[in-house]
């Protein structure tokens, strides 16, 4: 089904004097607002913005968001990302005004439901990933990842350690990287087993005295489950070397293993993927961090902490690596997250994980014959194709991508990870049904036949969007990123 | 359990397709020696009715600004939201997506970026501005990383009426690259230019001043750029966006950065999170700015599009040499801002200003006039401002508080010199019977 088309933006609709709000009068005895205010420091004419009524508005926005694939709408199988179902329920609950209309700054004693919330939630992370302590500070997963590097900095420093560099795998998300590297460390990049494991020698060989921690991800962002990891972490800790697990796989293993077992120091979480936060077309997620206890201290302050029958923020933690944001975390995907544990219970959980594991696998044993499986399973959560075969017929991964949006599915993640030629991360996640696997199964075994006999009709894709291709050279050499008046 | 889709019966025969015994087949690359073997130690699920009632019953436990008179402030605030702006964000196709990474089907998201760009762009006075970030207090501590990188120098001067609360996340962004702070002293709450002048030199990135202030006083900002661009160094101003109705735009002023926490624009308080980072500069430094930039181009019809662009700063491409090592950042807060700013246009977003700053000042009058109470500072002031109390101001907040007063915030946490001072602020939303109200209790209260 075509998309509809629009092509305004507010600023293209409206007419001068049309409004869109409802503001009282003033009831206050103060005659003239800007008395007492030096003329230079106010503004001498009202910005330019839309002259729209709220109907405009709603049409407007109704109708942009129209042109968007959406979870609710499309299976999403972006992988890396846990594009799963945002139950309603969690929606309800962080709006109540409680929740939704409570001030950071409310003296604690008011906000007792809102610590306590918090305390709860961070304990219950603490469980499923057998971490000593969690914060709940950090607004996404990449700064989830830069507090953690940051912990793993100052506990060498409070040991007297001079260490400077950190190694990262080749298959790492870009985040990996470019975290280590704001946390002041030199990043070293390791290569990867074809299969996206760890190469045991080489870690050993680089395990030098100057390294301060090893950043992998679990699993793997081939989507396989790293086998010797416990060798792993035994190797990196006799050399003294921290080991942080990036989170952002962690709907595979909720119930089955934990982070902490493994014998990672540090890991973070990305609620927005494990737990059903929405994505919001691209935030706000969260990203709290859990620590085993030789970093506790040097948690991001304030910490929420339980004295007696009352909570407090903590902010005497003089080791502390200091604040990530001004308040206390994302509060609102705080609630979100704890109304999704609290709704799925220990054994939930657990069957999240096992059904991510077997659509998965689903998909890539119906998809093995028509695409080259990057590395051999049974897979974790998400199974990554390799579009080598499609591109020596000239079908490249992203023409596959296109053409799937034609089909009515959103993309998987392309050209991720780095390490497989023509990539496809493909993660379905638990909360689709067989039906809807099948249905993307059978798109993608039409793409196949198509491009050995018919490839036009991938090269033209996608023709049933809002648009079709866009020039992205275009926009990079002559950056247009703000509207002006057409002359 | 109703968020999986998959029965026994089609467990079954997917684990047939795939020539597997059993689920637990699928897991076998995990060693015996690390599976857990025990349930998680959760709470056991709860059923709907019983889960609303539970975290009913906790959010009733705090004292939020629909049950109890709202003068808190401090960076975010109790500002109208018109209720247009929630039911359009939670429209699944907005609410559910993510990060625009195949544009031609997310045209939805893009436009909105590109238009919230337009807007914020306009109200700070420069040339572009990013999709977002985290919120404040990182998106200052962007702008200083950003500022030291442009200029190549490792020396930040932070003006007294930074907000603590930021002041604190930029240092540690600042830690690893090892960016230096400096603190320029306040004279009657508002940067001393003497100090600033002393303290900005030859190793200075960036010059960073707040205004409205914490305190919330009103900064010399034209004085300030002066200060900054005579010794080579940038202006980083933090502004609240609300304001900018009224208050001259930051970039008219000497700005070359602005930052500030949006959560004004309609993004509910939900307790200090998510709220809403601004980040907008000059032109010239675009290539340098963290974070994401949507931009308009055509497609193969030569029709207009967008989509995500100049990603070559970005962690995905760039790595470990990445502007920024931001990824996710606040889309839908920004989509709230879009929505905000929209519904108020040109007029209302003016309106607000002149309510909130003539309610503000009604109540400073007010406040003010209570028998040994005081305003702090002589300096000028918007919507938010500093009392002396003759008695501790946490007590007096306790107090009102019971009385269903959310009072102000206490100082002495943020500046010991101020341990009898009490920030108060005052939105378009308060009423005069309101902020009477509040002056009668005060009275009691100090009395």
């Amino acid at each position: 089904m075509a998309m509809p088309r629009y092509d305004k933006l507010v600023f293209e609709i409206g007419a001068p004097g049309r409004v869109g709000y409802s503001l009282p009068a003033s009831d206050v005895p103060v005659e003239d607002p800007r008395a007492g205010i030096p003329d230079s420091y106010l503004r001498r004419e009202a910005p330019a913005l839309p002259e729209v009524s709220e109907f405009d508005v709603v049409r407007h926005y109704s109708r942009l968001s129209q042109l968007n694939y959406g979870v609710d709408t499309h299976f999403y199988p972006l992988g890396s990302c846990t594009m799963k179902y945002n139950p309603k329920l969690n929606e309800t609950m962080a709006r109540l005004p409680g929740f939704a209309r409570l001030h950071p700054l409310t003296p604690p004693a008011s906000a007792q439901g809102a610590l306590g919330l918090m305390h709860d939630l961070a304990q219950m992370l603490g469980e499923i990933a057998g971490m000593d302590a969690v914060s709940l500070q950090p607004a996404a997963g990449a700064q989830g990842e830069l507090a953690g590097v940051l912990m793993i900095r100052a506990f060498h420093r409070a040991n007297g350690e001079k260490r400077t560099k950190v190694l990262v795998p080749d298959s790492a998300h870009g985040t990996n990287p470019a975290s280590t590297a704001l946390a002041g460390y030199q990043v070293v990049q390791l290569k990867s087993l074809a299969n996206g494991d760890v190469d045991l020698a080489d870690l050993e060989a680089h395990l030098a005295p100057d390294v301060a921690a090893f950043m992998i991800t679990q699993p793997n962002t081939l989507g396989l489950f790293e086998q010797r990891i416990l060798e792993i972490t035994d190797l990196c800790h006799a050399r003294g070397v921290q080991v942080y697990m990036d989170g952002a796989n962690l709907n595979a293993i909720l119930g089955i293993t934990r982070p902490g077992d493994l014998g990672f120091d540090v890991c973070h979480f990305n609620l927005h993927k494990t737990f059903t936060t929405p994505h919001g077309g691209g935030g706000p997620g969260a990203g709290p961090v859990g620590v085993k206890s030789h970093l506790e201290p040097f948690l991001p302050a304030p910490v929420v902490v339980r004295r007696g029958e009352a909570y407090a923020l903590d902010w005497k933690r003089p080791k502390s690596i200091g604040k990530l944001q001004a308040f206390w975390g994302n509060f609102g995907m705080l609630v979100r997250a704890y109304t999704y544990i609290r709704t799925m219970g220990p054994d939930g959980l657990r069957e999240v994980s096992e059904n991510a594991v077997l659509n998965a696998n689903y998909i890539m044993a119906r998809l093995a014959k028509d695409y080259d499986v990057a590395a051999p399973g049974p897979c974790m959560h998400e199974c990554v194709l390799s579009a080598r075969k499609q591109k020596k017929l000239g079908v490249t991964a992203m023409d596959i991508a296109k053409r799937l949006l034609d089909l009515g599915f959103y993309a998987p993640s392309t050209y991720f990870p780095l390490i497989v030629e023509e990539a496809l991360m493909i993660e379905p996640t638990e909360t689709e049904s067989k039906e809807t696997l099948d249905a993307f199964c059978d798109a993608m075994i039409q793409i196949a036949r198509e491009a050995e006999q018919s490839p036009a009709v991938i090269h033209e894709a996608p023709v049933t969007t809002s648009v079709r291709r866009l020039d992205q050279t275009r926009a990079a050499r002559e950056p247009d990123l703000r509207w002006a008046p057409r002359r | 359990m109703r968020y999986i889709g998959n029965t026994r019966d089609n467990q079954r025969e997917m684990l047939g397709v795939i020539g597997a015994g059993s689920l637990e087949d699928l897991l076998v690359r995990i060693p015996a020696k690390v599976r857990l073997a025990r349930p998680l130690a959760l709470p056991p699920a709860m059923a709907e009715t019983d889960l609303v009632r539970h975290l009913r019953a906790l959010a009733a436990t705090n004292t939020d600004a629909d049950h109890a008179v709202c003068f808190l402030g401090g960076g975010v605030y109790d500002h109208y939201t018109p209720v247009t702006i929630d039911h359009l964000i939670s429209r699944g196709e907005f609410f559910t997506a993510y990060t625009p990474y195949q544009p031609e089907a997310s045209q939805g998201t893009l436009r909105t970026i590109y238009e919230y760009q337009t807007m914020i762009a306009e109200l700070t006075g420069m040339d572009v501005a990013n999709a977002s970030i985290y919120d404040g207090g990182s998106s200052l501590a962007e702008a200083a990383l950003m500022a030291a990188s442009v200029t190549g120098r490792a020396e930040i001067v932070l003006a007294a009426g930074v907000s603590p609360l930021h002041r604190r996340v930029v240092a540690t962004y600042c830690e690893g690259p090892a960016v230096r702070l400096r603190d320029a002293a306040a004279r009657d709450g508002v940067l001393d230019l003497d100090a600033a002048r002393a303290a900005v030199g030859a190793k200075t990135a960036a010059l960073v001043v707040q205004s409205p202030n914490f305190y919330g006083c009103l900064e010399d900002l034209a004085a300030a750029a002066e200060i900054a661009h005579a010794a080579g160094a940038l202006l980083v101003v933090a502004a609240d966006p609300v304001n900018l109705g009224v208050l001259q735009a930051p970039g008219r002023l000497g700005a070359d950065i602005v930052v500030g926490e949006g959560q004004g624009l309609g993004v509910p308080l939900s307790y200090g999170g998510p709220n809403l980072g601004v980040f907008a500069a000059k032109q010239e430094f675009v290539r340098r700015m963290p974070g994401r930039l949507a931009g308009a181009t055509v497609d193969l019809d030569g029709q207009r599009g967008f989509v995500l662009t100049l990603q070559t700063r970005e962690q995905h491409i760039r790595r470990e040499k990445a502007t920024s090592n931001i990824c996710t950042n606040v889309a839908l807060c920004a989509l709230m801002a879009t929505i905000y700013l929209s519904l108020l246009g040109k007029q209302g977003l003016v309106r607000v200003g002149e309510l909130a700053s003539a309610k503000a000042h009604y109540a400073a009058e007010r406040l003010g006039a209570v028998p040994g109470v005081s305003l702090a500072f002589g300096a000028p002031f918007f919507k938010e401002f500093t009392l002396r109390l003759p008695k501790a101001p946490e007590r007096i907040v306790a107090r009102l508080a019971k009385q269903k007063i959310l009072a102000g915030v206490p100082l002495k946490a943020f500046d010991r010199r101020l341990a009898d001072g009490l920030l108060v602020a005052v939105t378009e939303k308060r009423t005069k019977d309101e902020i009477d109200a509040y002056a009668e209790a005060l009275a009691r209260a100090v009395a």
